[in-house]
C-alpha cells in the first residue's frame, strides 16, 4: 500500500509532508491541490517529515493538502517513438498539451500509444536473455531501435515464447520470459528506468578513440572529440556557447542527438524546434529532427525539474546506447542545474560549500560525466554516448565551483574568450588554451593516421606552435611597435593570422562553410601547412600585412566556395600563385 | 476592507524589518493579506505559522496588528480600459482616473510552453544605427540596456519606444527617481503616444519591496494584449538592478544565505521568470522587453549583469566616444542575440557581411589607437581605419542617427569605399561587385 501524507509546510517549492508510512530518499510524491496533483520528490526526511521539492509552483497550496507517495524514484518510459519528441524535463510531452501556457499538474506520456511498430524478433524461443537482451527491433526513423530485456530485471531468463514479425504498438504483449525459479514475466515493447540510477547493462567501457566529426574545424582539427568522448564549453555570455553547441548537434556524425536544453533561454529551444524540421542531416539525407530527442526546460519552467532534465535525458541515450547507437548528448548549461541544486540546498538551509554550492556539487558532476562513454555491451555489438556540456561561468570567471568541477572530469576543453568574440573570430574557442586529452591518446593517433592521413597529428601540432609563437610575436610587437621587431617577426605573426582566419574562424550562420567534412579539413590542413612552411622574403613589414591579407581574402573566399567545385579550385591556384611569387626561390623552410 | 465572511487574526508571534509572522489556519501559499491596512503576501508556512512579507515595511505594526487574508495571490484586472494609464505597483491608479474595470488575473502567470512559441522573426526599426544595423531588435526578443547610472538610457529607451511600431507600450518603473517618470511622461504625451502607453510606476520615494510588484503587473498586462488581443506589445522595464536589489532585502531579512555579491542564490531563476514572458505568439501578437540594468563603475561581472547577460538575447552597452564627442552604442560590447533572424531575410542580404566587415575593421582602428597612444609609428592602414572608425561613429554609431535600414547599408559601404580597398574588406567578392561604390 502506497504511503500517505499531510502538508505541514511551505517555502516557495519545497514542502514538508507528514507522512504515515515508509517514505525513501528521492521518492516521488503527489500532492493534491485543488482538483490537480503537484509532482514532487523527496529530498530529506527528518523523522515523520519528508521534505520535498515541487516540480510545479507551490501558489495557493495549503497545509493540510493530501499527499501519496508513489513507491519509486523519478524515472522515465523508455520505448520506441522517443526519436523527434520534444519533452520536458519530467519526460512530459510538450505537444500534447493544451493552450498556450503549461497548466500546473497537468503531465502527459512521452509516447504514441497508438502507433503500430514494425517488429522483427532477433532472439527466438528457447534463448537465455539477461536484462539489456535484444529481443528484436522495430524501425523507428530509420534507426534500428531494439525492443530489450528491461534494465530492471535482474538475473537470467529463458525466452518461453516470442512473437512472430508484425505490426504491433508498444503494450502488445512481444514475449514471454521465465527466470530460473520458473516465474513467468510479460513484456512489451516499453520499460522504465530511474533516472538518477547509470544504466550499466554492458561488458566493458574501453578507451574512446574514433574521431566524432562535428565539421567545426577549431574542434575537428585541433581539439577533437571522439566516439563516447566528454567535452564542456565554458564561456562568459555573448562568446558563442549557444551557436556552437547548435552547430555541433547540427553536424555531428551520431545516430542519435539528444539536446537538454537546461534552464536556457526558450527562444533558443524554438530555434531548434522551428529549424531542425527544416535541416537536413549531412551524412544521412534526412532531416534532423528525425534523429533528434529535445528536452526542454528552459529557465522559466520550474527550477526542481531543471535538475531532472539533465538526468532524463541522459538516461534516454543510455537507453540509445544499450541498441548499439552513437549517441551524442548536449547540455546547455550545466549551470543552470547546479544553480537549480544550489536553490534548493539553500532552502534546505544546508551548510553551503564554495559560492554558496552544494558540498557534493564535484561528486554529483563527475558522477554525471561517467555516465558518459564508449561501450561494449554483452552481445559484443558496440555504443556510445558523447557528453558535451556548456558552462556558464558567473562573470565569467573559470575560477568558480561548477568551472573548476567540470575540468576535472571532462577530456576536452573549448574555452570560448570574450577577446575572439569581440573580435568577431567565431567560433572564438581560444585555440591554445582549449585541448583536448583524446589527441594525446595513442588509440587515437593510430586512429586518425589510418583514417585520415599518416602526418596528422604531426601537422596539426606544428599549427598550434604556429598559433602560440604568433600569439607571443604580437604580445611583443604590441610593446615595442611594428618598427621594434624584425621582419621576419611580421612574417611569422602572419602566417598564424593566416591559421586563425582559414582554419579557426568558420561562418556558422553560411551554409557551405558552417560544416566541413574532414576531408575538407585535410585539404585545407595541408594547404595551410604548405602556406606556413614556405619562406618569405619581404622588405617593409607593411608589405607583409598587405600580402597576407590579399592571401586570407583568397583563403576566405575559398572557404565560402564549394568543397572541389570550379570556384574552389580557382581560388586554391590563385592563392597558390600568390605564395610562389613572394616565395624566396623554391627553398622550404 | 473586510468582507463579512473574513476571518480576523491579531496572534502576531515575530516581527522582523520586513516580515511578520502569524497564527493562522486555511491560508493558501503566496496569498495577498493585510496586516494593520498594509499589503502583504505570504512566503512561508510551518503548521499554523504563517511569515508575511510587508511591502511597506512593519514600521509601527504591534503584535496584535489586525491580519486578514485575501484568499487570492497578487492579480491586476486587465481589459483595454488600462491603455492610457498610469498606476502604482500594485496597479491602483496614480493619474486621478477611474479604477479600470476588467477580468481579475493573478500576476506572475504560468510560463509559455516553449512549443507553442514562434520564432521571433520580425524586425523592430528604431532608426538608431547601432541598434538596427549592428544589434537588430526583433519582436519577441528581451534585451537590456547595460549602462552607468549617468548615461542617457533612459532617452534611448524612449526613443526607441516611440519609433518601434507597437501596439501597446508598458513602462514598468522600479526605483525611478520621480524626475525620471515626469520625463517620460512628458515624452509620451508630446509625441501622442499616451493611448498606447500604460505605466506601472515605484518610485524612489515608493517603499523598495513594492517594486518586486512591477515587473509582473506590466507582464500581465502585456499578455492580455498580446495573448488576448495579438497585439505587438513592447514593454520597457528600468532598472532592473533596483529591482534585484529589493530581492536581496528580502531574502536577507528572510535569513537565507547569500551567494555572489549578496544577491540570492535564485537571482537567476527570479529574473529569467520576468524575461521569458517575452515571446512571440502563435497568433501574431508579441511581448518584446527593453530593459535597463544600471553598472556599478561598468562592472559587467556582477551578480545583476552576469546573470541578466545569460537570460537576455543580448545587451546595449552606450559609450561615450570622446573623439567625436557623441554617445554611441558601443559595437564591440553590444549583441543582439536574435539579430540573424532577421538580418540578410527582412533586411538586404548584404546586411550580416556589412556589419561584420565595418565592426571589425572599427577593432582594427581600436588597435591603431592603442599603438598611436603608445607612441608608436602607424603604418597608412592605421590612418585609414582611424578616419574610417571617426566617421563610422559620427554617421552610424551616434544614438541620435535616424535613418532606416537600406541608408544605414548604403552609408556604410560608403564609408568602406571610401577608406579601403575591396581585398581589406574581407567580404563576399559577389557583394563587393554589387555594392562597393566606385
Amino acid at each position: 500500500m502506497l504511503t500517505k501524507g499531510t502538508v505541514k509546510g511551505i517555502i516557495s517549492n519545497l514542502v514538508i509532508v507528514e507522512a504515515d508510512g515508509p517514505v525513501a530518499q528521492n521518492e516521488i510524491a503527489y500532492i493534491e491541490h485543488e482538483g490537480t496533483r503537484l509532482m514532487a520528490e523527496v529530498i530529506k526526511i527528518e523523522g515523520k517529515n519528508a521534505s520535498v521539492q515541487v516540480f510545479e509552483s507551490t501558489r495557493g497550496l495549503k497545509v493540510g493538502s493530501k499527499a501519496e507517495f508513489q513507491g519509486h524514484m523519478l524515472e522515465v518510459v523508455l520505448g520506441p517513438g522517443l526519436l523527434q519528441r520534444n519533452l520536458d524535463g519530467l519526460e512530459n510531452d510538450l505537444d500534447k498539451m493544451e493552450g498556450i501556457f503549461l497548466r500546473r499538474g497537468e503531465y502527459t506520456f512521452p509516447l504514441d500509444e497508438e502507433k503500430l511498430w514494425h517488429f522483427k524478433p532477433i532472439a527466438k524461443e528457447g534463448d537465455k536473455v539477461k536484462a539489456g537482451s535484444w529481443l528484436g527491433e522495430v524501425d523507428e526513423n530509420f534507426q534500428p531501435h531494439k525492443i530489450m530485456v528491461p534494465f530492471t530485471m535482474k538475473g537470467e531468463y529463458r525466452i518461453k515464447k516470442i512473437i512472430g514479425e508484425g505490426d504491433y504498438n508498444i503494450y502488445e504483449k512481444i514475449a514471454v520470459v521465465e527466470d530460473l525459479e520458473g516465474n513467468v514475466t510479460e513484456l512489451n515493447m516499453i520499460q522504465r528506468w530511474p533516472v538518477k540510477i547509470p544504466i550499466t547493462e554492458y561488458s566493458e567501457k574501453p578507451r574512446p578513440f574514433k574521431l566524432l566529426e562535428t565539421g567545426v574545424r577549431a574542434i575537428d582539427t585541433l581539439n577533437p572529440i571522439v566516439e563516447g568522448g566528454t567535452g564542456f564549453i565554458p564561456g562568459a555570455f555573448g562568446t558563442g556557447k549557444t551557436v556552437l553547441q547548435h552547430s555541433i548537434s547540427k553536424q555531428a556524425e551520431a545516430d542519435i542527438v539528444i539536446i537538454a536544453a537546461c534552464g536556457e533561454r526558450a527562444n533558443e529551444v524554438v530555434e531548434i524546434f522551428t529549424e531542425f524540421p527544416e535541416l537536413v542531416d549531412p551524412h544521412t539525407g534526412r532531416k534532423l529532427m528525425e534523429r533528434t530527442i529535445i528536452v526542454a526546460n528552459t529557465s522559466n519552467m520550474p527550477v526542481a525539474a531543471r535538475e531532472a532534465s539533465v538526468y532524463t535525458a541522459m538516461t534516454i541515450g543510455e537507453y540509445y546506447r544499450s541498441m548499439g547507437l552513437k549517441v551524442l548528448l548536449m547540455a546547455d548549461s550545466t549551470s543552470r542545474w547546479a544553480q537549480a541544486l544550489r536553490e534548493m540546498s539553500n532552502r534546505l538551509e544546508e551548510l553551503p560549500g564554495p559560492d554558496a554550492f552544494p558540498m557534493d556539487l564535484s561528486s554529483i558532476i563527475s558522477n554525471f560525466y561517467g555516465r558518459a562513454g564508449h561501450v561494449t555491451l554483452n552481445n559484443g555489438e558496440e555504443g556510445s554516448i558523447t557528453f558535451i556540456g556548456t558552462v556558464s561561468p558567473a562573470g565569467g570567471n573559470l575560477k568558480e565551483p561548477v568551472t573548476e568541477n567540470t575540468k576535472k572530469v571532462a577530456r576536452c576543453f573549448y574555452a570560448l574568450e570574450q577577446d575572439r568574440a569581440d573580435k568577431k573570430r567565431y567560433p572564438a574557442i581560444n585555440p591554445i588554451d582549449s585541448y583536448s586529452k583524446y589527441f594525446e591518446y595513442p588509440e587515437f593517433e593510430d586512429y586518425i593516421s589510418r583514417e585520415v592521413s599518416e602526418d596528422w597529428t604531426k601537422k596539426v601540432s606544428e599549427i598550434k606552435t604556429r598559433l602560440l609563437r604568433g600569439k607571443e610575436i604580437s604580445e611583443q610587437i604590441n610593446i615595442l611597435g611594428d618598427d621594434g621587431v624584425p621582419v621576419e617577426y611580421h612574417i611569422t605573426f602572419w602566417k598564424s593570422e593566416f591559421i586563425d582566419y582559414i582554419i579557426l574562424q568558420q561562418d556558422a550562420f553560411d551554409e557551405i562553410d558552417s560544416v566541413t567534412s574532414i576531408e575538407r579539413q585535410k585539404n585545407i590542413l595541408d594547404l595551410v601547412t604548405e602556406v606556413c612552411r614556405t619562406k618569405f622574403e619581404f622588405d617593409k613589414f607593411t608589405d607583409v600585412a598587405d600580402f597576407f591579407k590579399e592571401l586570407i581574402n583568397i583563403g576566405r573566399q575559398m572557404n565560402y566556395s564549394e568543397f572541389e567545385s570550379e570556384n574552389f579550385n580557382g581560388y586554391v591556384k590563385q592563392l597558390r600563385e600568390m605564395v610562389s611569387n613572394y616565395q624566396l626561390s623554391a627553398t622550404n623552410a | 476592507m473586510a468582507k463579512a465572511f473574513q476571518k480576523i487574526y491579531t496572534k502576531i508571534t515575530q516581527i522582523t524589518k520586513a516580515t511578520c509572522t502569524v497564527k493562522a489556519t486555511g491560508v493558501g501559499y503566496d496569498e495577498l493579506a493585510t496586516v494593520e491596512g498594509k499589503l502583504a503576501q505570504v512566503v512561508k508556512i510551518i503548521d499554523d505559522e504563517v511569515t508575511l512579507q510587508i511591502f511597506e515595511g512593519t514600521e509601527g505594526i504591534p503584535t496584535n496588528a489586525e491580519v486578514i487574508f485575501m484568499g487570492k495571490s497578487p492579480s491586476l484586472k486587465v481589459s483595454d480600459q488600462l491603455a492610457g494609464r498610469f498606476f502604482n505597483a500594485y496597479g491602483d491608479p496614480i493619474d486621478g482616473g477611474p479604477v479600470p474595470e476588467g477580468e481579475e488575473r493573478a500576476i506572475g502567470g504560468p510560463s509559455v510552453n516553449p512549443v507553442r512559441r514562434k520564432q521571433p522573426s520580425e524586425l523592430i526599426a528604431t532608426g538608431i544605427a547601432g541598434i538596427d544595423l549592428n544589434n537588430t531588435l526583433v519582436s519577441g526578443q528581451k534585451i537590456p540596456f547595460f549602462a552607468d547610472p549617468d548615461q542617457p538610457f533612459n532617452q534611448v529607451m524612449a526613443t526607441v519606444a516611440l519609433r518601434a511600431e507597437t501596439d501597446k507600450i508598458i513602462l514598468g518603473g522600479m526605483g525611478m527617481t520621480n524626475d525620471d517618470y515626469l520625463y517620460f511622461k512628458k515624452v509620451f504625451s508630446n509625441a501622442g503616444a499616451l493611448d498606447r502607453i500604460i505605466s506601472f510606476m515605484n518610485t524612489t520615494e515608493d517603499p523598495a519591496v513594492e517594486r518586486l510588484l512591477v515587473p509582473d503587473m506590466a507582464l500581465t498586462a502585456a499578455e492580455y494584449f498580446a495573448v488576448d488581443k495579438n497585439e505587438k506589445v513592447l514593454v520597457l522595464l528600468t532598472d532592473m538592478t533596483s529591482y534585484a536589489d529589493a530581492l536581496s532585502i528580502v531574502s536577507n531579512r528572510m535569513d537565507q544565505i547569500p551567494s555572489k555579491d549578496s544577491m540570492p542564490g535564485s537571482l537567476y531563476s527570479d529574473l529569467a521568470k520576468i524575461y521569458e514572458k517575452a515571446a512571440q505568439f502563435p497568433s501574431g501578437g508579441s511581448i518584446t522587453i527593453v530593459a535597463v540594468t544600471t553598472l556599478s563603475g561598468g562592472d559587467i561581472t556582477h551578480a545583476v549583469p552576469d546573470n541578466t547577460g545569460y537570460i537576455t538575447e543580448g545587451q546595449l552597452f552606450l559609450r561615450l566616444d570622446s573623439d567625436v564627442g557623441r554617445v554611441i552604442v558601443d559595437p564591440f560590447r553590444s549583441l543582439s542575440r536574435l539579430k540573424q533572424n532577421v538580418q540578410g531575410k527582412k533586411t538586404r542580404e548584404d546586411h550580416p557581411q556589412v556589419m561584420n566587415a565595418a565592426v571589425r575593421l572599427y577593432a582594427d582602428a581600436a588597435n591603431a589607437k592603442t599603438k598611436m597612444e603608445n607612441g608608436f609609428d602607424l603604418t597608412d592602414y592605421d590612418t585609414r581605419t582611424l578616419s574610417f572608425a571617426k566617421d563610422y561613429s559620427k554617421e552610424l554609431l551616434a544614438i541620435d542617427v535616424n535613418l532606416d535600414t537600406v541608408e544605414m547599408l548604403d552609408k556604410t559601404w560608403e564609408l568602406l569605399s571610401e577608406h579601403f580597398k575591396p581585398s581589406e574588406v574581407n567580404m563576399k567578392q559577389e557583394l563587393v561587385d554589387q555594392y562597393w561604390k566606385k
